[in-house]
């Protein structure tokens, strides 16, 4: 369930396809900025109501999985 | 020798169009781009009219991620800034002739990211400060249409924003052709955006009393006449590419004009009226003319500031008789406002294309809804129906609130 939210959002602000997105997707490879990031951030922050105080540490789709596991 | 600037594209989106073609078919025939205030927003204000662009969605022109981090007025520079661009000749990603240092970009803004600063506001104090967007500023910022337009099209010159109200489109090409001309740079990507329809805009202007309440279309926007109550705010962009001469004239470029001089100068008198002689407009087109070697009489036709309130108009009648002289009588002006309304910085970027679309038609534009005269507003406005003319010289003016005061002058390219 976190992974299916995760992937619509990134869907939705990267303008891709939900189906190019895997567990195993770095943001380097979905070309993810800096930018970008902080956005996916900001919305994943309201969706699960957590906050995510250490974003440049998450390389990939499973570490954006396991930081909110831990901390919702 | 001076170097010489001259225009090699054009973009434009108008309350009366989204193209040049079409934008300058509907200003010479008269068609009015103004209608019903329906942008979302801005419902439940006493005013009735704005000059909104039409059938745009900016999805055709940008892709969904970029149009989501650029603020409305941004959108409208870079799409107006693209069209400019392909029409002289450069694509994103293809051949380049000029050294990219050497090709910048100044496009400006009277206001710069409204929507976003009030959507963000208003999350403000409803969320608090955790909610409001990460990319605030960056939407926001005045210059962010002049940043991304050199994302987009790799130009690395120089680059920068004027931000002078009203006078801020104008005040863009003015500077951009004297850094070619001065040998800063040999190409500009300039001119001006604005998207204010907006509740705190429009507010803010209510509270001036400088926009009009008007329920009658035809006594909305109409400059000159003794009847005009108030300015009708509007959107859009329009944006210019210019090129050193012999540089556009080597690479085979189409010369749509030159821009042979521009006058800059400020009233020094109050924060939003005008000086009521005129005197420092005048003073900046004499500069204008002086720049260009054009003398009063060979000024074919004006394109004025013209924003349909009861000053601007006075003062402009009386700045053009002061530089001008006998000739003022028998120089025909128009307010292209009287059928898009007053676009704020965006106006000088619009009114640019019109200017050089008069020479390149050999056609001057009417002031549109014009039917009572004032007698202190006794200069030939063009009323109503465009006509055919010569028209070699074109003078194009724009004012901005704190007495900024400025004047291009387009020559026909030769």
């Amino acid at each position: 369930m976190i992974y299916e939210k995760i992937a619509e959002i990134i869907s939705d602000k990267m303008d891709i396809d939900v189906d190019d997105i895997t567990m195993d997707s770095t943001f380097e490879s979905l070309e993810i900025d800096s930018l970008d990031m902080v956005e996916i951030v900001m919305d994943i922050e309201e969706a699960f109501e957590v906050s995510v105080e250490d974003a440049e540490n998450l390389k990939s789709v499973a570490d954006l999985v396991k930081y909110i596991e831990d901390n919702k | 020798m001076a170097r010489r600037v001259v225009v090699t594209g054009l973009g434009i989106l108008s309350p009366n169009g989204n193209t040049v073609k079409e934008a300058w078919e509907n200003t010479k025939n008269g068609v009015n781009g103004i209608g019903p205030l329906t942008k979302a927003g801005a419902e439940g204000l006493p005013i009735h009219f704005a000059g909104e662009l039409k059938n745009l969605d900016v999805l055709d022109y940008l892709d969904k991620k970029e149009a989501r981090r650029l603020d409305e007025y941004s959108q409208y520079g870079v799409i107006a800034g693209n069209q400019a661009m392909e029409d002289a000749g450069f694509t994103p990603g293809g051949e380049m002739p000029y050294d990219r240092y050497r090709f910048g970009v100044l496009v400006g803004s009277g206001i710069g990211g409204l929507d976003t600063m009030e959507t963000e506001v208003t999350k403000l104090n409803a969320k608090g400060f955790r909610r409001v967007n990460p990319l605030l500023v960056p939407m926001m910022i005045s210059n962010m249409g002049s940043g991304y337009l050199a994302i987009k099209h790799d130009l690395r010159g120089y680059n920068t924003t004027v931000t002078t109200a009203c006078a801020s489109g104008t005040h863009s090409i003015g500077d951009a052709y004297h850094m070619i001309r001065d040998g800063y740079m040999d190409a500009m990507l300039a001119g001006g955006a604005e998207s204010p329809i907006k509740m705190l805009a429009i507010s803010g202007f209510l509270g001036l009393h400088a926009v009009t309440t008007t329920d009658r279309l035809d006594r909305a926007s109409i400059p000159f006449d003794a009847e005009r109550s108030g300015f009708v705010i509007a959107e859009g962009a329009g944006v210019i590419v210019l090129e050193e001469y012999e540089m556009a004239k080597k690479r085979g470029a189409h010369i749509y004009a030159e821009i042979a001089g521009y006058g800059a100068t400020c009233d020094a008198y109050h924060m939003t009226a005008p000086q009521p002689e005129g005197a420092a407009l005048a003073k900046a087109m004499e500069v204008a003319m002086e720049e260009a070697h054009v003398l009063p009489s060979e000024v074919s036709y004006i394109n004025v500031h013209g924003t349909s309130t009861e000053l601007n108009e006075k003062t402009e009648t009386l700045a053009i008789k002061k530089a001008f002289g006998e000739e003022a009588y028998k120089i025909p002006l128009s307010s292209t406002k009287s059928m898009t309304g007053h676009s704020l910085g965006a106006a000088g970027g619009i009114e640019a294309v019109y200017s050089i679309m008069a020479m390149q038609d050999d056609f001057i534009p009417p002031t549109i809804n014009y039917q009572v005269p004032d007698p202190e507003c006794d200069l030939d406005c063009t009323p109503n129906i465009g006509k055919k003319a010569d028209v070699d010289v074109v003078m194009s003016d724009n004012l901005g609130f704190g007495g900024h005061n400025a004047v291009l002058l387009f020559k026909k390219a030769e």
